[in-house]
């Protein structure tokens, strides 16, 4: 082996080592984590998984959190789409202050926003819905999917558009048939980072819903103050937690270096 | 079929792009935009398309007025100088996407594509996308798409520009022969007085936003209307010197005269601006009437089979363009010729005297 490649080995071993431990903890019961250090399960044991995938507050936690985040991804996207479009197309007043206006609303902390949404929801009967979740997760998301796509549509010269309209197309068919496969890879990346964030965001969340739309991150904090330590069950949740994550990661990687390379991720 | 252009004017925001142009453009051969980078070739083409409104004046097309028309109702095509492809179909659906959206049968759309593959030598590239080609079946494909739709205009701005000259040569010599017969009025702009000379047809020269002379390529190349034109349809550019006429006498400098023949000798005495196409301007004597300048040479090119150099006479820059290989030394004073026949002359408003 190379010496060279002895840093980044490290490096990674480094990285990985949280997720190992997190992992190895998932199939050990919690009396061995609390007994002391051991780098192998002792005493392998699945019924912390079990207990998720049987017991009805467990596993509503992640069909909670994947409904919500699903929701929020597809409003995210699909109301930035012709928003980003404008801005990479379009010269109007106040266009580039209302690009930068957008981003600002990813400068404040969430926390700002959780006792207004929570009121205003809980007002109009949106409270512990999916929609609820959803929608607060767009402010975020919405000014991020529309810088992110902003990138991708500029990249396209409007040549295209030009050359679709003098081919026939009306602009409705140049959009879906013509404009949206162009920048596939990009909303690709949109919906992966609107994912991402809805996914690990929290405070919003769990404020937001009470019983019927918990989230599972709110399921795992009440584990943790109730029936003493579950580390093991904890564990197990946490592990189950990375997976959509990475699922989703894996169906974007190419697009996200193009990404990279466009200065926009 | 025909365009007609009718006092056409483009505004974008304070700047006018096209000046009050009028133009008629006929199907049945090709129709040149010629005019430096900036001068509204593109600006015109994207009027003519419906792909921008004119602020004012009117476009025609086959007699109706189509001004307030969409692009997508004219039933025209056009290609672009860079290749637009779509990314994600292939050569095969590039080709057919006009043909699919017009509402084609399925097997006519298939010979169609064909056909025209067959024409640009894309055959065998058919199932490909776009990015596995190399640029110039990239730019076949678009035309491709251009010649299979059955339009009523076909606009090409540069479309051979970003090729390299092997291919250029090669499509140039095929294009007026894939638009010949198709009825469609051919479009295309170019900033290469050489190319407008070898697709023929009509030129209409363009400078800063307007147009300033239109006929047949040959007549207009050799009968300039006004200095502008004459700048505008020379590469390189165009020698331009003031003379004084005295009785049949043309005075350019104390030590450059010559005599005055043809409509030239009939001028009234006074000033005027006496200009002449660089490869008119030779280092050796081409007639018994060569008049001699004298200048140092500041830069020499060498092309092939052509010499150019670039000499200060008097206070004026030159350029002679000559074919054969010439030795010149920098900075040197060197002997040039020029055939007085081969000048033009314009009254000092820049209008053709003779």
């Amino acid at each position: 082996m190379r010496k060279r490649s002895l840093i980044p080995i490290i490096y990674i071993l480094f990285l990985m080592l949280p997720i190992y431990w997190l992992v190895a903890m998932s199939f050990k019961t919690t009396g061995e984590i609390l007994s002391g250090f051991s780098l192998f399960p002792q005493t392998w044991t699945f019924d912390n998984y079990r207990v998720i995938f049987t017991d009805p507050t467990w596993y509503w936690g992640y069909i909670n959190s994947i409904a919500y985040v699903s929701l929020n991804t597809v409003i995210s996207v699909s109301v930035a789409l012709p928003a980003a479009f404008a801005f990479s197309r379009y010269k109007f007043l106040g266009d580039k202050q209302l690009f930068f206006w957008l981003l600002t609303n990813r400068m404040a902390p969430a926390a700002v926003f959780a006792l207004p949404f929570f009121q205003l929801y809980s007002a109009v009967g949106l409270f512990d819905t999916y929609l609820a979740v959803a929608l607060a997760h767009a402010l975020f998301n919405v000014p991020l999917a529309v810088w992110i796509l902003e990138g991708f549509m500029s990249g396209v010269p409007k040549e295209l558009d030009e050359t679709a309209y003098v081919d026939g197309y009306s602009f409705p068919r140049f959009f879906i048939k013509i404009f949206l496969p162009t920048i596939a890879p990009g909303v690709g990346v949109t919906a992966f980072f609107c994912f991402m964030f809805s996914w690990v965001e929290l405070l919003l969340a769990k404020t937001l819903t009470a019983v019927a739309a918990k989230p599972i991150a709110a399921t795992m904090t009440k584990t943790a103050s109730s029936a003493g330590y579950e580390l093991g069950l904890l564990a197990a949740a946490g592990t189950l937690t990375i997976i959509p994550g990475a699922i989703v990661i894996y169906f974007v990687r190419n697009y996200i270096a193009k990404g990279f390379a466009l200065g926009r991720v | 079929m025909s365009i007609e252009l009718r006092n056409i004017v483009k505004r974008v925001g304070s700047i006018t792009h096209i000046k009050d142009t009028s133009l008629i453009l006929e199907a049945g051969h090709f129709n040149v935009l010629l005019g430096a980078t900036g001068a509204g070739k593109t600006s015109l083409i994207k009027l003519m398309a419906g792909l921008d409104k004119p602020a004012s004046g009117q476009i025609f097309m086959g007699g109706e007025d189509v001004t307030g028309l969409s692009t997508q109702k004219r039933n025209i095509s056009l290609v672009h100088q860079f290749f637009v492809n779509y990314s994600h179909m292939s050569v095969f659906e590039n080709i057919a996407s006009p043909l699919r959206v017009a509402g084609m049968a399925k097997p006519e759309i298939k010979t169609r594509v064909e056909e025209t593959a067959e024409l640009l030598q894309l055959q065998d590239f058919l199932k490909r996308r776009p990015s596995e080609l190399s640029g110039g079946q990239q730019q076949r494909t678009a035309l491709a798409r251009a010649i299979a739709k059955e339009s009523k205009a076909v606009f090409l701005d540069e479309p051979l520009a970003n090729l390299d000259y092997k291919l250029r040569e090669e499509l140039r010599d095929q294009l007026p022969e894939l638009f010949a017969d198709r009825g469609a009025v051919v479009v295309y702009a170019t900033s290469e007085p050489e190319e407008a000379l070898l697709l023929g047809g009509y030129t209409a020269l363009m400078d800063d936003g307007h147009i300033t002379q239109f006929g047949p390529t040959a007549q207009i190349y050799h009968n300039p209307h006004d200095l502008v034109s004459a700048s505008v349809f020379s590469n390189p550019p165009i020698n331009v010197a003031q003379i004084e006429k005295k009785g049949d006498l043309a005075q350019m400098n104390e030590h450059v005269s010559w005599k005055l023949t043809g409509a030239a000798a009939g001028l009234r005495d006074g000033n005027y601006t006496f200009a002449i196409r660089p490869n008119h301007v030779a280092p050796f004597k081409t007639s018994d009437k060569s008049v001699a300048i004298t200048g140092s040479v500041q830069i020499t090119e060498l092309s092939g089979s052509q010499s150019s150099a670039h000499f200060l006479a008097g206070n004026e820059s030159w350029v002679s363009l000559a074919s054969g290989v010439h030795n010149f030394q920098i900075g040197q004073d060197h002997q040039f010729f020029m055939d007085p026949d081969n000048c033009f002359y314009f009254s000092p408003d820049g209008k053709i005297a003779a």
